[in-house]
């Protein structure tokens, strides 16, 4: 579908997500409560089919953490970008490893990089830092190492 | 540099000839002949982190064939190797497994820290938490060998510099006050 | 939904049981893992339950360097992320730039980065053969692939300057134009590949040992692969359509003879014939653009300093394992904001412990050798 086309498409199935159109693909913005059924409408609505989770990550802005999945359909190919935001004290959201199996990996390095908690994850701890980096969340613009990092 | 490869005395067998009327008599000193065995017999553990491990496999591969000078069986386990090329990062976690690795190795052992990240972290030394800047912090280096990758025939030279390290069988120590006196006398 | 975790967390299955289940490393420094990888393997006897990846032993925290380097600079750290596929990955944040400051890239400088790219990507599969056939037991292909990357290798230092991370290319093109001996290089390599492909051929694929080491060994079916997010061989090995270069042609890919191969076999033997004639269409690229290298500027004029204006962009290329993504996130200073480097390791290496359960060790080597791993690239 063509992006107008699927612009209306969403409208009509998500009435709660304000939808963006200022870069190359639709961004839909929706609350973190809401994660669940949305990812099941994209997923499973035969029109939609998206069925091709190939990136997920965490961007943080100073005063919020954001959510991003990017989504596509491997019938139809349309793509499109979801973005949950999270409260930067306290970052919690559903995980979505049970729609998309390669989301297992990317939350488990959202959480190590960026402390956002997923509930019913399955298997939810570090992956990539050594043992003990638990907690100190190095990709936030707040993280500070005087040990290790030499600023140029 | 290139005259001491020139000259006989590095690479012949060690010892003095004494002609005699059936053949001749070699005289030489037990440590010389064990050094430069040993020399001519160092075999790699297999151990590459990142990109240089492919120059290592380069110059193990039959272009830049090194096991011309004697470093053919690259061996996995480090009970049976001598000489531990650190190809690639080091990082924070991978640090005690380089320790570990180093301590099971049997003396005598020898360390070759090949390319600018084992030397001083490369090109990740600035901003980065988890990269340890030089190999050196955690084990005891031997040569160092300069390049992002190195060309599979600096990774060699470096290899007979260790040559030329062990035949002269001095400790580290020894030869560092050896090559601070030639520098002085250089400048 | 899928219940197969909670069944694996019930004691018996997965985790050691009284019974004599055998917990033991795959150690970070082992001659098989292609780079450091630390598997831990719950095994009853010889047949895997459970394959658990350790990674970060090669974590070098590329994403967060990016954020202090210039938007001309991060490009070059990229080419150590996966080594042996580096002129694609600097073609991919090249291409993530010049999207955000809309830079039109010369005719030449398009061709050229094609040549480059497909090069690589010869180079990338031949190791893969060598090293592959090693890890299986056969020693011998080791040699003769290296012999034919030595050639890539010297074509490659003589443009653009070092055999293994060329940082060549440039936001608006490449750096300098190509060496006057490039063209005739390429065409001798060529001429001498045709012959050798075949004779790889010979080497492994009609052998009885490696095809009986090699089929029906881990099967990954079509939805899983979708879902797990594999891309390149992994997934056509599976069915599945993903060849960014046909479905969002890039540079002059649209104007090229060439086809997608995708085998339904789903297993590692179906993975080994895509790469094999993946190795054959490269080629054939080479020579359709060969001999047709336009003239002009190697590079479109931009700023020195370059700033992409707010927003944020992805371009996507097909590197030799899989689709490499770019994210920039940028607030329109000089240094970007948030880069996210979507790796095809990454997700490629999530389907493992799906397909190695009910294998032995010996399958579980021949799978991570088809599944073509670069661990650098996994961990950033």
């Amino acid at each position: 579908m063509t992006k107008e086309e699927l612009k209306i498409k969403l409208t009509e199935l998500i009435p709660a997500a304000t939808i963006d159109e200022s870069s190359e693909w639709l961004i839909i913005n929706i609350k973190p409560d809401e994660l669940l059924t949305t990812a099941d409408i994209l997923r499973n609505k035969p029109e939609l089919n998206f069925d091709y989770l190939f990136c997920q990550t965490c961007v943080d802005w100073k005063t919020h953490l954001t959510m991003v999945y990017h989504l596509e359909s491997t019938k139809f190919r349309h793509q499109v970008v979801m973005k949950v935001q999270l409260d930067r004290n306290k970052p919690e959201i559903e995980t979505v490893s049970h729609i998309w199996r390669t989301a297992e990996f990317h939350e488990r390095e959202v959480y190590e990089m960026f402390g956002v908690n997923f509930l019913n994850h399955p298997d939810l701890r570090l992956l990539i830092l050594p043992d003990g980096w638990e907690g100190r969340d190095p990709m936030r613009k707040d993280f500070e190492d005087p040990v290790n990092m030499i600023k140029l | 540099m290139t005259d001491k490869f020139k000259s006989d005395s590095s690479l012949a067998f060690p010892g003095e000839v004494h002609p005699t009327p059936s053949g001749g008599v070699l005289v030489s000193k037990l440590d010389d002949v064990i050094n430069w065995a040993r020399s001519n017999s160092l075999w790699p553990l297999v151990f590459g982190t990142s990109c240089c491990a492919i120059e290592m496999m380069s110059a193990a591969a039959a272009k830049y064939d090194w096991s011309r000078f004697g470093f053919e069986v690259a061996r996995a386990t480090p009970r049976q190797a001598d000489v531990i090329i650190i190809a690639g990062t080091i990082v924070n976690k991978m640090a005690p497994v380089l320790k570990r690795l180093y301590d099971q190795m049997g003396d005598p052992k020898y360390v070759i820290a090949m390319g600018a990240c084992a030397t001083s972290g490369g090109p990740f030394f600035y901003n980065t938490y988890s990269v340890v800047k030089g190999a050196d912090h955690v084990i005891p280096v031997d040569v160092y060998v300069a390049g992002c990758p190195p060309r599979p025939e600096a990774l060699i030279n470096a290899l007979m510099l260790l040559q030329e390290k062990i035949k002269k069988g001095l400790t580290r120590e020894q030869i560092r006050e050896e090559s601070k006196i030639e520098y002085q006398k250089a400048v | 939904m899928y219940r197969e975790t909670e069944i694996l967390k019930q004691p018996g299955i997965g985790t050691p049981d009284v019974f004599g289940d055998m917990v033991i490393n795959v150690g970070p420094q082992h001659p098989a893992t292609h780079g450091v990888l630390h598997l831990i393997l719950t095994l009853n006897g010889e047949t895997i339950k459970k394959v658990e990846p350790h990674l970060g032993y090669i974590h070098r925290s590329i994403e967060k360097m990016c954020e202090s380097l210039t938007f001309r600079q991060f490009i070059y750290v990229t080419s150590k992320m996966d080594y042996l596929s580096s002129h694609i990955n600097n073609h991919g944040c090249c291409l993530c730039v010049e999207k955000g400051m809309q830079i039109e890239v010369p005719a030449k400088a398009q061709v050229i980065r094609v040549l480059m790219d497909e090069l690589t990507r010869l180079a990338s599969h031949q190791l893969w053969w060598g090293a592959g056939a090693m890890d299986i037991g056969a020693l011998t292909p080791f040699f003769h692939a290296f012999r034919e990357r030595e050639m890539i290798n010297d074509i490659m230092e003589e443009s653009c300057g070092t055999r293994l991370t060329m940082n060549y290319m440039v936001p608006g093109g490449v750096m300098v134009d190509v060496h006057p001996n490039f063209q005739r290089r390429v065409k001798e390599f060529v001429a001498h590949f045709k012959n050798k492909i075949d004779e790889y051929d010979e080497l492994l694929t009609g052998n009885v040992i490696f095809q009986n080491r090699v089929k029906g060994v881990g099967y990954l079916s079509k939805e899983d692969a979708i879902s797990y997010g594999c891309t390149g061989p992994t997934a056509r090995g599976s069915g599945v359509s993903c060849d960014i270069r046909k479905l969002y042609p890039y540079e002059v890919y649209n104007k090229l003879q060439f086809d997608e191969i995708i085998e339904t076999g789903g297993d590692c033997w179906s993975r080994y014939l895509v790469r094999m004639k993946e190795m054959r269409q490269s080629l054939s690229i080479v020579e359709q653009l060969i001999d047709n290298i336009p003239e002009g500027d190697v590079q479109a004029k931009t700023k020195a300093v370059l700033k992409l204006p707010k927003g944020e962009y992805y371009s996507r290329v097909e590197s030799a394992r899989g689709e490499f993504g770019v994210y920039i996130v940028s607030e329109g200073g000089t240094t970007p904001y948030r880069i996210k480097f979507r790796s095809p390791g990454f997700s490629n290496l999530s389907a493992l412990d799906h397909m190695a359960r009910g294998g032995k060790i010996g399958d579980l080597v021949a799978m991570m050798a088809m599944l073509d791993l670069v661990i650098p690239d996994i961990d950033r």
